[in-house]
């Protein structure tokens, strides 16, 4: 592992109150013809914390991931990874920038086979070590029974295990997840979860999580961010968000 | 029926080009070009409105025939069938969403038909054998369309590529009757007496054949649009429309998407059937070479540059066809290109406007200006009319 | 018997030339939902610049080489400048687009190299293999065919299976978005499948040429049989093309060598097949799907 995210030193850091602002949104505005699905949005991803974004469907979720990640043009703000604007980059870079995006429905790229599908995550690195998918392996040991399989054979929650696991090899610094808990049984979204929170608290990882399901979400984010067409309605600790019961009834549907 | 589509002018309607949905209910009044800038003083019905068209252009048609020299005569003749072909094409693509590249086919089946009724010891009268070709082509053109119905895109760009390569093919098979691959000579039909009376009147030109050829396309032609411009603008256009842009929505309606994709078919196989038989005996010749795969994709072409789903602009794409061989050949004969080279140069204009056109400009030529049009309107009418917009960028 | 045999052998050969073609036009279609229906037109312009070489002095093997790299350029540029534009755009406009190459490039052969009709060379001989003193219809040229079509199949398997190039155009054929988010350079990799597809296209050109005739629109019919070779096998599956190409080899083989006439009937044959398999099994012989919608 390259020494830029140590992984000691990342948890050091996101355990601290000095905390590493990886990726910060500038007023982001995008727009889908006459509609603003983005207006003005700014929030930032700190190093070992995760961030959740939350909101009803159509607050721009969505939206803001794939902008983030440059599938989708911003009509004004900025993204900053890590001191880099990047904001105009090509989608390819990102992931070789350290963000990998983890899209919406999964992003299981069903004719390939489970360990294809590995494969193809790790691509832009050139040779990579066997051990690094091993160690995916090991993380979710129902994958790896099946990694001979093509991946429209899995069930939700493994597919979900892949494109994490996927993006894991990716080594990336900052992971962008969209709607992970989308369609599965609660038991799967608690451990997908609680396997986040390890490695986010393990590497330093920067999660970025989109959800719906917004109390599971606050259950394990550090940090919440509520989103209402478009726009960030507050910004505050996750713990915070929780205890906040007309918020949580007006945006959070619990 | 505007409301019905507008929906459907930035959402999914992957279909055809995103403008169509917007033309179409702009469309409404334009498949009768001059009707769209006078229609304040125009009759409100609708038939009214087209035979008063239909009237004007009739008597602009004698003006451009006794106007002109024969050889302008027989390029207005072979413009007829062109924009009948075209006209019919536009029905389909246009209006309800199928390509189809075996509209050559469809032709050579009018012409060949033309062509035997002809060599009868006594000929039926020419209306009649043209309506024998209009049958023929539209029978076949059921049974392709039936087929058709439930394809898309590719595919059925696919299966009626099959049929413009297939279907001449008969015509080699059946040797004895059809002429192998020199094609049947077509005896030219007789103009009635009556005709050159009335040219005598007119003008007091002498009525030859060439311009007894040129009116009976220019009457097929005038009959024929007449006939289309009311269908579009009827209950069955608007369902056409409808299965076009809103395929779904248009099924949980109750109507049925196949049995309209194939009368669609039904209706420009007898347009490309009349053109076959006009074409017949103004080239009074009917051979396979005549109906290669480039007279579709020169059908094709015509539509694309009009604009999918114009009949003005299918017209127009058609005197396309015509007047821009003759133009490019001279300019390949001047730059050193001998006779059979300049002649190629023509379909390769083709091939580059279709090209250009769905890159650049895919609503066409009459698309674009009316899509520009509506748009101003749209914007006066509406604070919001952005939706306009997004269809006129893809 | 013996012309059984011939028949059905001489079905198998062109049964792999529409395979070959059959393959390149699924190759695009997987990457691209694009049916490329210059293919066949791509394919004559590099067997013309195959012909030119070949007069001018060149060897059929050096021709051959340079007719396939002139295939993959060709491919590629297409890809970059024409079809890139019209990419996800509505069906209908790519389609009409392809079209356009198709005359356009005909067009095009037409004014450079002539329309008139010229014979093309084969490297091996078109009698029989002498078996004692009986011929049997085996040619060493319906040889090379199969064996050069086998060659080119096994090398794009092994492209596709085993590097990391090939797996990179898998992902994006299959899921542009998410590979273009895993960091494959998306348009690289279409651009290369075009390439390759012309390549093969080229290559189906060049042997179905062999000791013929070729003229700018010989390979009209060749973009027919490919089509209805690849919708036979679902237009999406690589093995399906080829056993769709086999099938239809051998079925126009026995029209053409039992139906009175039968060479006459040879398109509309093809014709006929097509619409029988687009009602029958929409998806093709391979697939399970039985609609095809948008």
């Amino acid at each position: 592992m390259p020494d830029t995210h140590g992984s000691t030193a990342m948890s050091a850091a996101g355990g601290t109150a000095t905390t590493t602002r990886l990726l910060e949104v500038e007023g982001l505005t995008s727009t889908y013809g006459p509609v603003r699905a983005l207006d003005g949005v700014s929030l930032s991803a700190e190093a070992g914390r995760i961030t959740a974004v939350l909101g009803a469907n159509g607050a721009g979720k969505t939206t803001l991931l794939r902008t983030i990640s440059g599938l989708v043009r911003p009509v004004a703000g900025r993204v900053v990874l890590d001191g880099e604007d990047i904001t105009k980059a090509p989608v390819e870079s990102m992931v070789a920038k350290g963000m990998a995006h983890v899209p919406e429905g999964r992003g299981v790229i069903s004719e390939l086979t489970v360990d294809e599908n590995l494969r193809v995550g790790a691509l832009f690195r050139g040779k990579v070590d066997r051990s690094e998918f091993d160690r995916v392996y090991d993380l979710f040991p129902r994958i790896a029974e099946r990694r001979n399989n093509a991946a429209h054979t899995l069930s939700g929650g493994e597919r979900q295990m892949l494109v994490i696991g996927r993006a894991l090899l990716a080594k990336p610094r900052v992971l962008l997840l969209d709607e992970p808990s989308l369609g599965l049984a609660p038991r799967i979204v608690a451990q997908i979860f609680g396997l986040l929170r390890q490695l986010v608290d393990s590497e330093g990882l920067s999660v970025l999580l989109v959800e719906q399901n917004a109390r599971s979400a606050l259950s394990v984010a550090d940090v919440g961010v509520v989103l209402n067409l478009g726009r960030v309605v507050v910004t505050d600790s996750a713990r915070t968000l929780m205890a906040d019961e007309d918020l949580r009834h007006a945006y959070l549907g619990f | 029926m505007s409301d019905l589509q507008s929906p459907a002018s930035t959402g999914q309607a992957g279909k055809a080009t995103d403008e169509p949905p917007v033309k179409a209910t702009a469309g409404g009044d334009a498949p009768s070009g001059p009707a769209a800038t006078g229609r304040t003083f125009l009759p409100q019905s609708t038939l009214l409105r087209h035979l008063l068209v239909l009237a004007v252009c009739a008597v602009l048609a004698v003006l451009a025939l006794e106007l002109s020299s024969p050889y302008q005569n027989s390029q207005l003749a072979t413009l007829s069938y062109y924009a009948i072909a075209a006209g019919g094409l536009t029905v389909l693509t246009g209006m309800n969403g199928q390509i189809s590249l075996g509209h050559g086919a469809l032709m050579a089946a009018g012409a060949y038909t033309t062509a035997l009724f002809l060599d009868a010891e006594e000929p039926l009268p020419l209306p009649v054998i043209l309506l024998a070709a209009v049958v023929v082509a539209t029978a076949i053109g059921a049974l392709v369309g039936v087929a058709a119905a439930r394809l898309h895109g590719p595919y059925l760009a696919g299966a009626t590529l099959a049929l413009a390569v297939g279907l001449p093919g008969l015509a080699i098979y059946f040797h004895d009757i059809l002429g192998g691959e020199q094609g049947m000579r077509v005896r030219a039909p007789q103009a009635p007496e009556s005709f050159e009376s009335f040219i005598d009147a007119v003008s007091g030109n002498s009525a030859s054949s060439t311009k007894w050829l040129a009116y009976v396309g220019a009457i097929c032609l005038l009959i024929t649009y007449f006939f289309l411009a009311n269908l579009v603008r009827s209950r069955i256009g608007r369902t056409w429309r409808a299965v076009r842009d809103q395929e779904v929505a248009a099924e949980l309606a109750g109507i049925n998407l196949g049995a309209w994709r194939v009368l669609a078919f039904v209706v420009s196989a007898a347009a490309a059937g009349l053109a076959g038989g006009v074409l017949a005996i103004v080239v009074r010749l009917a051979a396979p070479s005549g109906f290669t795969i480039v007279l579709s994709l020169a059908l094709l072409t015509a539509i694309v540059i009009g604009g999918l789903g114009s009949l003005f602009g299918a017209l127009l794409g058609s005197a396309l066809l015509v007047f821009l061989p003759p133009f490019v050949t001279n300019l390949g004969g001047d730059l050193g290109l001998d006779q059979t080279e300049a002649a190629q140069l023509a379909p390769f204009v083709y091939g580059v406007v279709l090209i250009v056109v769905m890159i650049f400009v895919p609503a066409g030529l009459v698309g674009t200006i009316r899509l520009r049009w509506m748009t101003r309107k749209a914007k006066r009418a509406m604070a919001r009319a952005g939706a306009d917009d997004t269809g006129s960028r893809r | 018997m013996d012309y059984f045999v011939n028949v059905t052998l001489t079905g198998l050969t062109q049964g792999m030339i529409y395979a070959a073609f059959a393959l390149a036009l699924v190759l695009i279609w997987r990457s691209t939902r694009i049916v490329n229906f210059a293919q066949g037109s791509m394919a004559a312009a590099t067997t013309f610049i195959a012909l030119a070489l070949i007069q001018a002095g060149a060897s059929y093997w050096v021709a051959l080489i340079v007719a396939l790299a002139s295939g993959f350029v060709l491919g590629a540029i297409v890809e970059r400048v024409i079809i890139r534009p019209v990419e996800g755009g509505p069906e209908l406009n790519a389609v009409i687009v392809t079209l356009g190459l198709f005359v356009a490039i005909q067009a095009g052969i037409a004014i450079i190299f002539g329309s008139s009709f010229q014979s093309f060379p084969t490297p091996f001989g078109v009698r029989g293999f002498e078996v004692g003193d009986t011929t049997i219809p085996l040619t060493p040229t319906s040889l090379y065919i199969i064996g050069s079509v086998l060659i080119v199949m096994a090398l794009l398997v092994a492209l596709f299976r085993f590097t990391r190039v090939g797996l990179a155009m898998r992902a994006s054929a299959f899921s542009q978005e998410v590979a273009r988010l895993l960091g494959v350079k998306v348009g690289g990799m279409l651009t290369l499948g075009w390439g390759l597809a012309a390549v093969v296209g080229s290559l189906s050109g060049l042997l179905i040429a062999g000791g013929t005739f070729v003229w700018p629109a010989y390979m009209d019919a060749l973009i027919v049989f490919g089509f209805v070779a690849a919708i036979i096998g679902g237009l999406d599956s690589p093995v399906g093309a080829i056993v769709g190409g086999l099938i239809l080899g051998l079925a126009l083989s026995y029209v053409s060598g039992y139906a009175p006439r039968g060479s006459a009937l040879v398109n509309i044959s093809a014709l006929v097949i097509l619409i029988v398999v687009l009602l029958v099994r929409p998806g093709g012989l391979f697939s399970s799907t039985t609609a095809r919608r948008a």
